[in-house]
């Protein structure tokens, strides 16, 4: 993992002494709110519904023990006991003190952890594949290259006042598990005929209230331009998005009103004028990725004795490896992802205990490495196939161990109204709804791979957009009303999700959602057909006919 | 006149508070004064100003409530959760101490 060297240190400490000093002019009536509401935002602080909210940043989604052990420290010293992971990989504790976030920004950066980049128009926090470094499907660990862009993009003078945020995504797969073509830059790193790395750059995808997928702007970037273009991208934004309108600020809306063409056209004008200016030196690049050198894994045989026999006799461990466990790289391994969807929970919820038990779990067995999934689930990424079994164990114990990676109580849901002040509509008590309605394990097996995601506003922080199957909560008329939309993806097979019609109250959405998936099931060309491909192949009229037909 | 309350969150540790009698801010919504006439309205605006001015609370504002039995009723379901808790917690938020 990369570790701060003492540049990176020396900056985040002193952020935190400068948040210190403008807490105590702010609390001593030296600023007003309108003077200190950027500043605590570039903290990652925000004023919610009930409290202030911090968010933290992991960047890439890749966390030691010792970072979730802090995590789970802030959670039990200065919040409510527990912590939520959101869909772009970061962490947001929901109950913290004004008067107590310098020392807990002061605690995180002993582990080189704070909220930079988790807010303001600035270049965001950069995520990233949560497999990366495990999954073979890779042409190589994605991570160095989010290191050298985070290096690269905080703190940016030119780039800290955008007209709007800018979300960037690295992905080194064909799969991507990053939803790089719904962020205003998703990166793919490829090889060419030679085998030299480039980056396939994608541009101006987005949700919010106007989702657009991402084009591909650039077949291949070679590597020692990465940022050249990047830059380019960004100044040409940077010059003509809109500043007028903050629904029309993002890049997508600049590159889709300007047509990608002419956009494309200004970024080559712009990245041949500055070709070179902050080129990557090789061994820049060499000691970036020596902080992202392979774990020493043993050599193992690729079938696990241990592991087999358990699969065999125990049915539940079986199903627990069919959604939650991977293959990994190297033979012998697996990555185990770990579900923050129990039963009762809000997604993406996890207590410090939780926390400190995986803190555990990463040290004992997955060579202190943890990940979290913009899916709001965690990951240990390098385990042994003979130890899977008791870290299922282990997890189990904590409420940590069901088995519904990728099923349908595996849900994408924003904090919704019961904590966020953009909200207008309840998101996780639909969610939990959902799972108690489908809550045999059985059932979601049979029904096979379904992601519901699920938004309480219009901004789509629940990704509702690419929901196989989408929920948005809006408001109409002060009463809580759910849209139901189908057939998107965030996957390497993007598309958006298209409306089915009129919208559910709250009483009859989860009824909605059952009434789709039974009709899915009645619909499907065998047990192998999935809900996105069955809805691609059949299209909106069967579902919209089930749906509407007796009302 | 809609009967309305001033709320704001406090700006040392953002909690939920609401104008009550004398110089009070309550957190509990029972304890809050209820604008009924334009007067009323207008003294706790004025009241509210001062109390951002003065460092107490942050984005203070009027909500719309109805009273029922005496019990005060937020008209939104917003505010209804903001004076109770997450509705997916009722071990948090006000609601907690109920």
């Amino acid at each position: 993992m990369y570790r701060y060297d003492e540049f990176d240190q020396a900056a985040v400490d002193e952020r935190v002494v400068q948040f210190r000093g403008q807490v105590e002019r702010r609390l001593k009536g030296q600023m007003t709110e309108e003077q200190f509401k950027p500043l605590r935002l570039m903290n990652g602080l925000y004023l919610q519904l009930h409290a202030y909210m911090l968010r933290v940043a992991i960047p890439y989604g890749t966390l030691s023990a010792a970072q979730m052990r802090m995590l789970a420290h802030v959670a039990r010293k200065y919040d409510k006991g527990y912590g939520h992971f959101t869909t772009r990989q970061n962490i947001q504790y929901n109950w913290p003190r004004l008067v107590d976030t310098p020392d807990i920004l002061a605690d995180l950066a002993k582990v080189q952890m704070h909220g930079i980049q988790t807010s303001g128009n600035c270049i965001r926090n950069v995520t990233s594949d949560p497999f990366a470094g495990a999954t073979a499907d890779e042409v190589e660990d994605p991570r160095p290259w989010c290191e050298i862009i985070r290096q690269w993009s905080t703190f940016h003078p030119e780039f800290s006042y955008l007209p709007r945020k800018f979300k960037i995504a690295v992905i080194a797969s064909e799969q991507d598990r990053a939803a790089i073509r719904l962020h205003d830059i998703g990166i793919r790193i490829v090889k060419d005929a030679a085998g030299e790395t480039g980056f396939e750059f994608w541009i101006g995808g987005g949700m919010g209230r106007t989702p657009i997928i991402a084009k591909k702007i650039r077949d291949f970037v070679p590597k020692a331009e990465l940022l050249d273009y990047a830059t380019a991208c960004l100044r040409v934004y940077n010059a003509l998005g809109r500043r007028d309108n903050i629904y029309k600020a993002r890049i997508k809306i600049l590159v889709h009103e300007m047509g990608l063409d002419k956009f494309s056209a200004l970024v080559d004008e712009e990245f041949a004028r500055i070709k070179g200016t902050v080129a990557l030196p090789e061994a820049e690049i060499a000691r970036i990725r020596a902080y992202f050198a392979p774990p020493e894994l043993p050599v193992l045989p690729a079938t696990s004795t241990a592991f087999e026999a358990k699969k065999f006799e125990d049915r539940a461990f079986r199903d627990f490896v069919r959604s939650n466990v991977r293959p990994h790289k190297v033979p012998g391994h697996a990555i185990v992802s770990i579900s923050l969807k129990a039963d009762g929970i809000a997604p993406g919820d996890a207590t410090a205990e939780q926390m400190d038990l995986v803190a555990d779990l990463a040290e004992r067995h997955s060579q202190n490495e943890i990940r979290v999934t913009h899916e709001q689930n965690l990951v240990l990424p390098h385990v042994r196939l003979d130890d899977v079994h008791d870290v299922w164990q282990a997890l189990k114990a904590a409420s940590l161990g069901t088995a519904n990676i990728g099923l349908v109580s595996d849900i994408i849901c924003c904090p919704g109204l019961d904590y966020c002040d953009l909200a207008n509509a309840r998101s996780i008590p639909v969610a939990e709804a959902i799972q108690r309605r489908f809550a045999d394990l059985e059932r979601q097996h049979a029904i096979g791979g379904l992601k519901i995601k699920m938004s309480g506003c219009i901004n789509a922080c629940g990704h509702h957009h690419v929901g196989h199957i989408g929920i948005l909560g809006v408001d109409k008329h002060g009463q809580e009303l759910y849209q139901l939309q189908l057939g998107g993806s965030g996957a390497e097979d993007a598309s958006l999700a298209k409306l089915t019609g009129a919208g559910f109250p709250p009483d009859r959405i989860v009824d909605a959602v059952e009434t789709v998936v039974e009709t899915y099931l009645g619909l499907r060309d065998g047990d192998d057909e999935s809900f996105l491909a069955c809805f691609r192949r059949v299209g909106m009229a069967p579902f919209k006919a089930a749906l509407y037909e007796d009302r | 006149m809609a009967m309305k309350v001033f709320t704001a969150n406090r700006l040392s540790d953002g909690t939920v508070v609401y104008i009550g009698p004398g110089d009070t801010w309550a957190e509990v919504l029972d304890h809050a004064l209820v604008a009924a006439t334009a007067e009323e309205e207008a003294a706790l605006k004025t009241r509210a100003e001062a109390a951002v001015k003065a460092r107490l609370v942050v984005g203070a504002y009027a909500m719309p409530v109805t009273v029922e039995n005496g019990a005060i009723r937020p008209a939104s379901v917003r505010e209804r959760i903001r004076a109770a808790g997450p509705s997916n917690r009722t071990d948090l938020g006000k609601q907690a101490a109920i």
